[in-house]
């Protein structure tokens, strides 16, 4: 178990430098994302975890070039990202998926954006509909499928533009346990078959350690990096890794980093809402 | 956009004519219930003619009345109305959530618009466009336009943020943008809008064509009631029901097209 610096080295594919989001609020500016530094490595898989509150989704969205940021750079293979740029592909947490087109129209989306002939793009798109494992889904609405399809269908239909970097915020949270740990075996296959970049966000500690090469572990206001941590265990990968020993150690690393900061955000939830209650 | 979950009351309707049948047999014993109510002294029969009565001069309306000539003349001035309402109402919500000022001047008056009886402004519409269908199309049109623009500009702006959000990742540009997620996203609700515009369209159309004594259905039933021919006025009356239920066959037919097309 070691733990890397945080500095972003130039082989990096993705660099976040020194990056602060600042928000105004009436109750004053809350600071989301605090001068946080990492790369991102060409093939790898990094997590980013912290406690819900901590700037995660701030992060996703200043990486998406969705939402502006305060200073500091976030660049993708050398080129600044101030709007949202075609290297990075987009998964949210929640349910994304265009309710008016069919499975193959979903996922065909950015391909009919760059002006793919439609036999074509079906082709294309039956090929990454049939990666996230849903063959014979082709001609069903959103409306006929499960939660878990559904997230299924926005990661091909992100996969299809071919990104660079994968960049997913919590794309399993509505989902049970069952449920996330299978589509993390999917996502772990995709991702090796593909030698896709993915930065994934979440909260969940399991998800982290059973899919990532390295784990970024955040601090609770102000969001800053606490620890980086390598995840050693070999690939491939797959759900079944949670139950042995190394699995359980990794775990348990991040587990303590993580409830110091899980408590410090839960007292600090605590004081607002009594604040709230005294002066109301 | 339709469900396809099975629930156990579509069983039942895929299971047969059923439901169809309870409707029409509903229907038919609330007539045989009225038939015997006021033959049985219990109404009177020179206020409220008879079921039977009134089938009896649907022959007589349809020759002597012509009141095929009048549907096809009403249902012609609602498509006219509605096919305005359904250009100008949705442009209408479109440009109000394309420039805020906009909204912000108009969309509370609108609203207001939306609940008075505008159908009250009839003389004016006289003396603009002359005692001719134009007068009732545009009555219709006017009065049915609120509903259409604001359950534009509600769906436009309720459009989840997080689609927008997929747009935008996808660098979509702003034409884009409306026609590839603003637009069909909100459609089911801009369905919503027309069909309370129709039925706004629909109800003025006849109803002024009853009050300034011109045109199709609205007038004939002007026409029978002051000769106190009610059999005839009802019958009359059913036929206005019916350019209510082909106009909803039509645009249930739109809806089903535009939302599952491609
Ligand atoms: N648009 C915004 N305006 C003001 N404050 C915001 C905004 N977005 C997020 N925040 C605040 O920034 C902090 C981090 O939020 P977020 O990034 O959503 O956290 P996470 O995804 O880790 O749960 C929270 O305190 C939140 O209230
Ligand atoms: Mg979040």
């Amino acid at each position: 178990m070691t733990s890397t610096p945080h500095n972003p080295a130039n082989t990096d594919i993705l660099v976040v430098d020194d990056v602060v989001v600042r928000f105004e609020t009436q109750e004053g500016p809350v600071i989301a994302v605090d001068h946080v530094s990492f790369g991102v490595r060409q093939g790898e898989f990094l997590s980013v975890i912290g406690p819900s509150g901590c700037g995660k989704s701030t992060l996703f969205n200043v990486i998406g070039g969705l939402i502006g940021h305060t200073s500091g750079v976030v660049s993708v293979g050398g080129e600044t990202i101030n709007s949202p740029h075609q290297s990075i592909g987009m998964v949210f947490r929640e349910e994304s998926t265009f309710p008016w087109r069919s499975v193959t129209d979903n996922v065909a989306f950015p391909l009919e954006l760059i002006g793919m002939p439609k036999a074509q793009r079906i082709e294309r798109a039956r090929h990454f509909i049939s990666l996230v494992g849903l063959d014979g889904f082709e001609n069903r609405y959103p409306n006929e499928l499960s939660g878990g399809m559904r997230q299924r269908v926005s990661l091909a239909r992100t996969l299809a533009s071919e990104p660079k970097i994968l960049l997913m915020d919590e794309p399993f949270a509505a989902l049970d346990e069952q449920t996330r740990l299978l589509l993390g075996d999917k996502v772990l296959q995709i991702q090796q078959q593909l030698k896709q970049t993915t930065l994934l966000i979440t909260h969940n500690i399991t998800e982290a350690v059973q899919m990532s090469d390295r784990i970024l572990v955040m601090t609770y206001r102000p969001g800053k990096v606490k620890r980086i941590v390598d995840i050693d265990l070999p690939r491939p990968r797959t759900s079944e890794i949670v139950g042995s020993e190394a699995f359980g150690r990794y775990v348990a690393q991040i587990w303590a980093d993580l409830r110091e900061e899980a408590s410090r955000g839960m007292r600090d939830e605590e004081e607002h809402a009594l604040h709230h209650v005294s002066t109301t | 956009m339709t469900m396809t979950a099975t629930t156990p009351t579509q069983r039942f309707r895929l299971s047969g004519a059923l439901p169809a049948l309870t409707g029409i047999g509903t229907l038919v014993a609330f007539f045989v219930l009225m038939e015997v109510f006021i033959r049985s002294g219990g109404l009177n029969r020179f206020i409220v003619p008879p079921p039977s009565e009134i089938i009896a001069s649907f022959p007589r309306i349809i020759v002597e009345e012509q009141v095929l000539h009048r549907f096809v003349l009403t249902l012609t001035e609602c498509l006219t109305a509605g096919v305005m309402l359904t250009v100008f109402g949705v442009s209408g919500g479109v440009l109000m959530h394309r420039f805020k000022l906009l909204q912000q001047a108009c969309e509370t008056w609108i609203a207001a618009l939306a609940s008075a009886p505008v159908v009250l402004c009839y003389p004016l519409f006289l003396v603009i466009f002359g005692r001719n269908a134009w007068t009732i199309i545009m009555m219709g049109f006017v009065s049915a336009l609120p509903p259409v623009i604001l359950k534009t500009l509600e769906g436009i702006s309720g459009t989840r943020k997080v689609l927008v959000n997929v747009g935008r990742s996808f660098n979509l540009t702003p034409t884009q943008q409306f026609w590839k997620i603003l637009f069909p996203a909100a459609l089911p609700t801009i369905f919503v809008g027309i069909r309370l515009g129709l039925i706004f369209a629909l109800i003025n159309v006849v109803g002024v064509e009853f009050l300034i004594n011109f045109g199709g259905l609205g007038q004939l039933i002007n026409e029978l009631a002051e000769r106190y021919d009610l059999a005839g006025t009802y019958a009359a009356i059913c036929f206005v029901v019916l350019v209510s239920v082909m106009f909803f066959m039509i645009l249930e037919k739109a809806e089903r097209w535009l939302t599952r097309a491609e």
